[in-house]
């Protein structure tokens, strides 16, 4: 288990989903988002997941975060069933859904609040988390004076606050300029090792996978399934600019590739004859 | 500054104008007054407290008609918007009930209540409660689903869902139903006092009718627009641009 960091020999925080499927009802019949997938995470794992739009991706993050059910199959953490939500396992959605209604520093009490922290103590901890995303300075901003990267933080210290044992991270860096993003990226990588949190991390940037993932999976095109698996054993702290980093970012490219062609194929077909 | 330069202008036009027309007879002074002579009226309305009584009364009972139809009317919004079975049903009622103008209400209001002061609430009440209704459920309606589910995620159930995501989400909305609301059930109380008849400012504009004493109606006149217009501009105006700087709708960088 190197991909664990020093120090921290997590046993616990471990995610068994088994043979979980996941069906929609659309006004064009039913559709599968996830079929029979089966996944097993070490507590403190850096995982990550790729795949082509529409392979079940935010499905399978909602899932794990409790709000969704899965169709058939179960979810455990540790040796307790899912069936909610959960402070101990956080989504950081793509769309972050920062209250626009809130300072910076009331979005990041929010998770406390709901568990009636105490003022004085809500405001030490989140004080706390935003001085770690390095937002010290402007808690009393509102969201939308914010920029994209700040945002971003934001929504990583109000999930960090309530101390959740497990990151669920949807494409969060999607919408950044690459400097942002490599900036949050060591960032996260510097949170990681920190806390130690097992993190399912979410992406279609194979790159930014291999350079986060102690393990990468790439999901097929629908319904999903782990169409392969890598244990990325690059030392850290990773550089975008590694050619080994690259040359494993090749390789992951070219299974997701099949993919990402099989979808276009089904949306072609859908826009012949819808 | 120049902007109420301008608008001072536009208003001593007006009230020229208004003077030449008078000034020239082309009908009696009874008939149409002068500004002269309104602005003596509303002197002599407020000397003797009959506009200061007026103005009272409507107030306590707008405040209390509308007061209950902000209550009933959000309470009733989001039960629309959480439930299939009402929005169904009770949603399209709330629809055509909206189409029809309060002072239908007031033949039923007397039979039910008599000459009362409910009678008159009851008729407020039904003039702005379904705005207050129809936009609360928009508002619901249009609350992005994301901060339901970030709300949820972090911990947030039911009624705390509902106080701290849901109903501050759905703000903007509930604010244009309110102030839609406000002007519906001030026009309501307005024409109910001019028919239901028992002081306040509606009636007072009746009793200038009865005394043929136009200068009368037409300060009665100004000062219902100048409420009206207050509460708008002071009040909801200020409060909207409120919440859509704190949101960032407007003059967002």
């Amino acid at each position: 288990m190197s991909e664990i960091p020093a120090g921290t020999g997590w046993p616990k925080n471990k995610l068994r989903l088994q043979n979980v499927t996941r069906t929609f009802a659309t006004p064009h019949g039913p559709l599968t988002a996830l079929e029979d997938f089966s996944l097993e995470i070490q507590g403190g794992e850096f995982l990550c997941v790729v795949g082509p739009s529409g392979c079940g991706k935010s499905t399978l993050l909602n899932l794990i975060g409790g709000l969704d059910r899965p169709t058939s199959g179960e979810i455990w953490k540790d040796s307790q069933r899912v069936d909610g939500p959960g402070t101990d396992r956080i989504i950081i959605f793509q769309e972050l859904g920062l209250f626009p209604w809130l300072t910076v520093l009331e979005n990041v009490e929010f998770g406390l609040r709901m568990q009636r922290v105490n003022k004085t103590e809500r405001r030490e901890r989140s004080r706390h988390y935003l001085r770690m995303v390095h937002l010290t300075g402007f808690e009393s901003s509102y969201v939308h004076q914010l920029s994209g990267g700040m945002k971003q933080r934001v929504a990583l210290a109000r999930s960090l606050v309530t101390e959740p044992d497990v990151l669920l991270m949807d494409e969060p860096f999607a919408a950044l300029d690459a400097q942002t993003r490599d900036l949050l990226h060591e960032e996260m990588a510097r949170l990681w090792s920190a806390t130690g949190k097992t993190i399912v991390f979410v992406t279609h940037n194979v790159r930014e996978a291999v350079r986060l993932g102690g393990r990468v999976i790439v999901m097929s095109f629908r319904p999903g399934r782990i169409k392969s698996t890598f244990t990325i054993t690059l030392p850290r702290p990773r550089n975008l600019e590694d050619p080994q980093l690259t040359l494993m970012a090749r390789e992951v490219l070219a299974q997701l590739k099949e993919e990402i062609n099989k979808a276009v194929e089904e949306e072609f077909r859908h826009e012949e004859n819808p | 500054m120049k902007r109420i330069l301008r608008q001072l202008a536009f208003y001593l036009c007006l009230l020229a104008i208004w003077q030449v027309i008078a000034e020239l007879r082309i009908w009696p002074p009874y008939l149409f007054p002068s500004p002269g002579s309104v602005l003596e009226a509303l002197q002599a309305g407020f000397a003797d407290r009959s506009f200061l009584i007026g103005i009272g009364i409507s107030m306590k009972r707008i405040a209390l008609g509308y007061g209950l139809s902000v209550l009933l009317g959000i309470a009733l919004g989001f039960l629309i918007a959480a439930s299939e079975f009402l929005e169904a049903t009770l949603g399209g009622l709330v629809l055509s009930l909206q189409s029809l103008p309060s002072l239908c209400w007031l033949p039923l209001a007397v039979l039910w209540f008599g000459l009362s002061e409910k009678a008159i609430i009851f008729v407020v009440v039904m003039g702005s409660l379904l705005s207050v209704t129809i936009n609360t459920r928009a508002g619901v309606r249009h609350v992005p689903k994301i901060y339901l589910m970030a709300g949820r995620n972090l911990g947030a159930r039911g009624w705390l869902l509902f106080l701290y995501v849901l109903l501050p989400a759905s703000l903007p909305h509930l604010l244009t139903g309110l102030k839609q609301g406000w002007a519906f059930a001030w026009r309501s109380l307005i024409s109910g006092e001019m028919i239901f008849v028992s002081l306040g400012l509606g009636h007072l504009l009746m009793m200038g009718r009865d005394l043929n004493d136009m200068s009368q109606v037409v300060a009665v006149m100004a000062i219902i627009m100048a409420i009206g217009h207050v509460v708008d501009r002071l009040l909801f105006e200020k409060l909207e641009n409120r919440v859509r700087h704190k949101w960032g709708l407007v003059g967002a960088a």
